[in-house]
């Protein structure tokens, strides 16, 4: 059962797998620093790409038209995929990709099983285990995924489902998806000396149960806590890939799957540490979403709006020295990056000092908005991080607050009761004067009024992000030329 | 290998993986989140090896779906932050 060069010795592939292994850990060194990055993501590439030939050189390939149709296939529709995506949609793709990767795992455990039994090897217990894990951990990534990816795209909607019953759900199938991998494990002697074929469908039972608990973990968790979701899925997969590795007894697929699995552990603690909240809250709580506070809306906000236009606020850009810009995601849905950059462009060769204050939950992924403004050849060095641009809006004459809401809420620090208290916010309110850009009063994510919009030194220029930034772009070209 | 040797293997990788990612600033954690995506998909290994020597139609039918979500994971993960990665470099130029 060997290919081309299966005649080597077996440490060659091994060693192979161990090349692979180093360019990948290479690869994430250089995503250090964005000089490098680039060059990270081709090695870890080149280490995928040696890794995926030597395997099939090494191995009897039965069928490579299959295996020339599957890899042809897959590669077009990611080829696709990747093509297409607007970098606001960046998200739900990546949780889509997530759940291929989980769901592959789930497959490639259960396509192993049905071999064993085949060939008609006696199956170990230690193979019966990992694949049923792999089954698990793939099933519930795969689906959990799929629903992320829907819940940020907005084709599925909020749950309805009570909370009691959801965790009664969840309880059950996990359980029925744990049993079903015992008895596959174990085999009991229920069925008298039954072979290998008669415990196969149990496998089954337990991907079919841990796709139902994939669906039913994330299907009550807000649109809000998405990403989180993703990047904890995105460590789920490489757990998967992992597992298969000691189903399969691989080791570039330990090493690679691991890797992936503390990075997506990694992202998912920096966001929940963004938004101070546990992940315990975030996978079982879910922040309050309605008008309980729609009272309290009208007690902020009565009598005390600025409302302001373009004119006015391309005054307090003519005279000021420091400008900060503090995006949100609402200035990627509206498409005006492009615009918010051509503004920093003309303030920077008027000699203004200005800088975007990035959020690192702006957007729907960590660093999501760093991309979103990269495309639009913003800068990498006029990008500064919360703990680095909060210190300076004391000095700031302007800040243009344009798409967000819930990261320059005030609340945070001042509020208790707040569902945000506590989460680091961009004390935006500090400078000599804030324009806050948004289409109306209506709240963020968080569904909690912001103080920020009624304060003395703040005025409002209501309106569509993209038009909005170009007015101010035209109003500033006419004014300093 | 043993499942000893796969263990320290895999501790091993963990505490590797956590010096590194941890360095990682804000700004590439989303083409990190895109590229690690890609590297999950190393799980096409195990595909290849299955829809490979798949030695029943339906062991080789999983396989091919296998190979197929794999290479989607794979392909498009490590493109989608190459063109992100591509974009960070131009905004650095200026």
């Amino acid at each position: 059962m060997t290919g081309i060069i299966g005649g080597l010795p077996d440490s060659i592939l091994q060693f192979t797998y161990l090349v692979a292994g180093v360019l990948f850990i290479q690869g994430l060194r250089d995503m250090t620093h964005p000089r490098t990055a680039t060059r990270g993501n081709k090695i870890s590439s080149g280490g995928m790409f040696l890794a995926v030939v030597v395997t099939i050189l090494w191995f009897e390939v039965l069928s490579p038209l299959v295996l020339g149709a599957g890899l042809l296939v897959g590669g077009a529709i990611g080829v696709w995929l990747a093509v297409t995506v607007e970098t606001t949609e960046m998200p739900q793709l990546v949780g889509l990709f997530n759940g291929f990767g989980g769901g592959a795992s789930a497959l490639v455990a259960g396509a192993e099983l049905i071999d064993v039994m085949g060939s008609g090897n006696s199956l170990s217990v230690g193979l019966a285990s990992t694949a049923a894990i792999a089954g698990i951990i793939g099933a519930v990534t795969f689906w959990g995924s799929l629903v992320a990816a829907g819940k940020l795209h907005g084709v599925v909607g909020d749950s309805p489902v009570s909370e009691t019953v959801g965790h009664g759900i969840k309880i059950l199938f996990l359980s029925a998806a744990v049993v079903a991998g015992l008895f596959l494990i174990v085999r009991p002697d229920i069925f008298g000396s039954a072979p290998l074929a008669a415990w196969i469908p149990s496998y089954w039972v337990l991907v079919a149960a841990a796709s139902i608990l994939g669906i039913f973990l994330v299907v009550p968790i807000g649109g809000a806590d998405m990403p989180v979701v993703i990047a904890l899925l995105n460590s789920y997969s490489g757990l998967a890939a992992a597992t298969t590795g000691f189903v399969l007894n691989n080791t570039v697929l330990i090493i690679a799957g691991t890797l992936v699995g503390a990075s997506g552990l990694i992202l998912t603690v920096i966001m929940c540490e963004s938004m101070n909240r546990s992940l315990t809250n975030v996978l079982f709580g879910g922040l309050g979403i309605g008008d309980r506070d729609s009272e309290d809306m009208e007690d902020i906000y009565e009598g005390k709006i600025t409302e302001s236009s373009a004119e006015e606020i391309v005054m307090l850009m003519e005279t000021a020295q420091r400008v900060v810009i503090v995006p949100g995601y609402g200035m990627a849905v509206a498409q005006a990056q492009h615009a918010v950059a051509e503004l920093v462009e003309l303030l920077d060769e008027n000699g203004v000092d200005v800088e975007f204050g990035i959020h690192p939950v702006a957007g729907r992924m960590p660093g999501h908005m760093n991309a979103l403004l990269a495309e639009a050849d913003v800068p990498y060095d006029k990008m500064r991080e919360l703990e680095e641009v909060n210190p300076t809006f004391s000095q700031t004459d302007l800040v243009i607050v344009t798409g967000a809401n819930d990261v320059v809420n005030p609340k945070a620090n001042t509020d208790d009761s707040s569902p945000i208290s506590g989460m680091p916010v961009l004390n935006v309110a500090e400078a000599q004067s804030v324009a806050v850009n948004k289409r109306s009063l209506s709240p963020g994510f968080s569904g909690i009024p912001n103080p920020l919009f009624a304060k003395d030194n703040t005025s409002m220029l209501f309106g569509d992000a993209k038009e909005s930034m170009q007015e101010l772009v035209n109003q500033y070209k006419d004014a300093t030329s | 290998m043993t499942f000893v040797e796969n263990l320290t293997l895999f501790v091993l990788a963990a505490f590797v993986g956590y010096e590194i990612i941890t360095k990682i600033p804000t700004n590439l954690h989303t083409p990190l989140m895109s590229g690690a995506n890609a590297i999950s998909g190393i799980t096409l290994l195990g595909s290849v090896v299955v829809a490979g020597s798949g030695s029943t139609t339906i062991a080789t039918v999983l396989g091919f779906l296998a190979v197929v979500m794999a290479t989607i994971n794979v392909i498009g993960g490590y493109l989608v932050s190459h063109f992100m990665l591509d974009q960070f470099s131009h905004g650095g130029r200026n």
